[in-house]
């Protein structure tokens, strides 16, 4: 009761004061955009179709994204964390190339790899056809490439910080590897995967120098949100900003849900 | 003033800081001012070239002074000026963006316009859509790629395309010449728009075709010393080099047109 009690207690000040600078520090060009926003045009704007259609292709794109981001990133993160193989540290700061690299550049080491003529792209082409810049797949790819080293990051520390005994009371039972890890080790690590992929989506969502590079821009098919708003910034900087602001409201509200979500069953 | 605050503060929490580098170089960077001092230039990004060559013939024809650029699209360096960045002399690639900085008072004295560049039609070196004249980008199932409407290059593309009146489906509006150029470069795009001097630039992986209706959209390059510039006096003297001879030589061998 009395330990309850003290952590309880007034926060001291070292913590509380680069906690509440820190989150000034997040939240005041948040309040910017609000306070600058062209809210008599607000309606008008949002209502222009290439407004809708880049919202539109943006939530699919970053929604498809993340989910070939747990689709190939959980087993990676797994393998990282679970099975021992030399290399393993190369393997993991090879996973985090994506975050280092200029995003612009990932879009051109894209273009390269699966571009018409890249050297897996040039095969896709003459073997059945398939390209991707310029599609709206080209944008999907752009951003998986760029957001699944959160989710495998994520994925990968919630199964170092889980509980080894439970994998081994369910090998010891009998358990095969496959089982154990859909049966035991998933539900297990729930919320760190869940963790990795709001923030996959969210990488995703705001995707901007690998997907213009590598998909190209044309409204509709690869015009997302963040290009809209960086050509918007070269004629009509309210526009712009109108753009960011809904952005980041569905995002917010998109998130916040799945928060509450989450929190209340885990 | 501090709606563009808020805008750089939208660019940054939307678009990540891609492509944000050399703009936060330059609006970081202070004015020198020590021995002979350090002459601040923002210039097109497609003046690169030229401008880095002139400004070691300056360099080396006055001991002391350093001559630092800042290189970006035009509409970019414009809004940094207007924001106070410590610039000397502002080279634009286009009469518009230049028209905010001294309509904002950021000029000393009149812009001049110093050269002129034109579009070409770039190609791919093995040309693989036989593309070899204007008219050619209207054929169904080539893959052009063209500037988007809000950067200047896409205004002169329509504008050329408009004379020629061939319609253009593009797979893609590109952000500036240089990411039209790198998708053509790469053979992902049949074709693009592209100005002469880029082409030049790029060495011999596009080839550059002419057209007779980029005459109808010309670029004109002015440049100005900006107002309160730190180095008033050398921005003066750098304008009168790029203006005259060697400036027009160095120019001309970029691709670039005597005004």
């Amino acid at each position: 009761m009395k330990d309850a009690d003290r952590l309880a207690g007034r926060p001291p000040l070292v913590l509380l004061v680069p906690a509440l600078a820190g989150l000034a520090f997040l939240v005041l060009p948040l309040a910017g955009l609000l306070v600058r926003a062209p809210w008599s045009t607000l309606g008008t704007r949002l209502m222009q179709d290439q407004v809708l259609d880049a919202l539109r292709l943006s939530l699919v794109t970053a929604t498809l994204a993340t989910v070939l981001c747990l689709l190939f990133g959980v087993p990676l993160a797994w393998m990282l964390a679970r099975v021992p193989f030399r290399g393993v540290r190369l393997v993991r700061a090879l996973v985090t190339v994506p975050l280092v690299l200029p995003p612009v550049v990932g879009g051109v080491a894209l273009l390269l790899v699966l571009g018409r003529r890249g050297l897996v792209g040039g095969w896709l082409d003459e073997a059945f056809g398939i390209t991707f810049p310029f599609t709206t797949a080209g944008v999907v790819l752009a951003e998986t490439f760029v957001a699944m080293p959160f989710l495998v990051i994520s994925v990968e520390g919630a199964l170092r910080a889980a509980d080894l005994r439970y994998e081994e009371a369910a090998a010891t039972l009998g358990a095969g590897r496959w089982t154990i890890f859909h049966r035991v080790t998933l539900p297990l690590v729930a919320p760190g995967v869940a963790a990795g992929a709001v923030l996959c989506w969210a990488r995703a969502l705001g995707e901007f120098g690998a997907t213009i590079t590598f998909a190209g821009n044309f409204p509709g098919r690869t015009q997302t949100m963040p290009l809209a708003v960086y050509l918007a910034l070269e004629t009509d900087p309210q526009a712009a900003i109108v753009l960011s602001l809904v952005l980041l409201a569905v995002a917010v509200i998109v998130l916040a849900a799945l928060r509450d979500r989450w929190m209340t069953t885990s | 003033m501090r709606t563009w605050i808020a805008i750089a503060a939208a660019a940054l929490l939307v678009t990540g800081a891609a492509g944000c580098g050399e703009a936060g170089d330059g609006a970081s960077g202070s004015g020198g001012g020590d021995g002979g001092g350090t002459l601040t230039v923002f210039a097109a990004a497609s003046l690169t070239e030229a401008f880095t060559s002139l400004g070691a013939t300056f360099e080396g024809t006055r001991p002391g002074v350093r001559v630092r650029f800042n290189f970006g699209a035009s509409s970019t360096l414009a809004q940094q000026i207007t924001q106070g960045a410590p610039a000397d002399v502002f080279a634009s690639a286009s009469p518009a963006t230049m028209k905010t900085v001294t309509d904002a008072g950021d000029a000393a004295g009149r812009p001049q316009v110093f050269t002129r560049n034109r579009l070409v039609i770039a190609v791919p070196k093995d040309n693989p859509g036989r593309v070899a004249a204007v008219g050619d980008l209207s054929r169904p199932g080539l893959k052009v790629v063209l500037c988007a409407a809000q950067v200047p290059c896409g205004a002169a593309a329509a504008k050329a395309l408009g004379a020629a009146k061939v319609e253009v489906e593009p797979v893609s509006r590109e952000k500036d010449v240089k990411a039209v150029l790198t998708k053509v470069g790469l053979g992902e795009a049949d074709a693009g728009l592209v100005y002469r001097t880029d082409v030049k630039a790029a060495g011999d992986r596009v080839t550059g075709i002419e057209f007779p209706q980029a005459a109808q959209a010309i670029n004109d390059y002015p440049i100005v010393a900006v107002a309160r510039a730190p180095q008033g006096a050398l921005a003066k003297e750098f304008i009168q080099l790029v203006l005259g001879p060697q400036g027009r030589t160095v120019l001309g061998r970029a691709g670039f047109e005597a005004p």
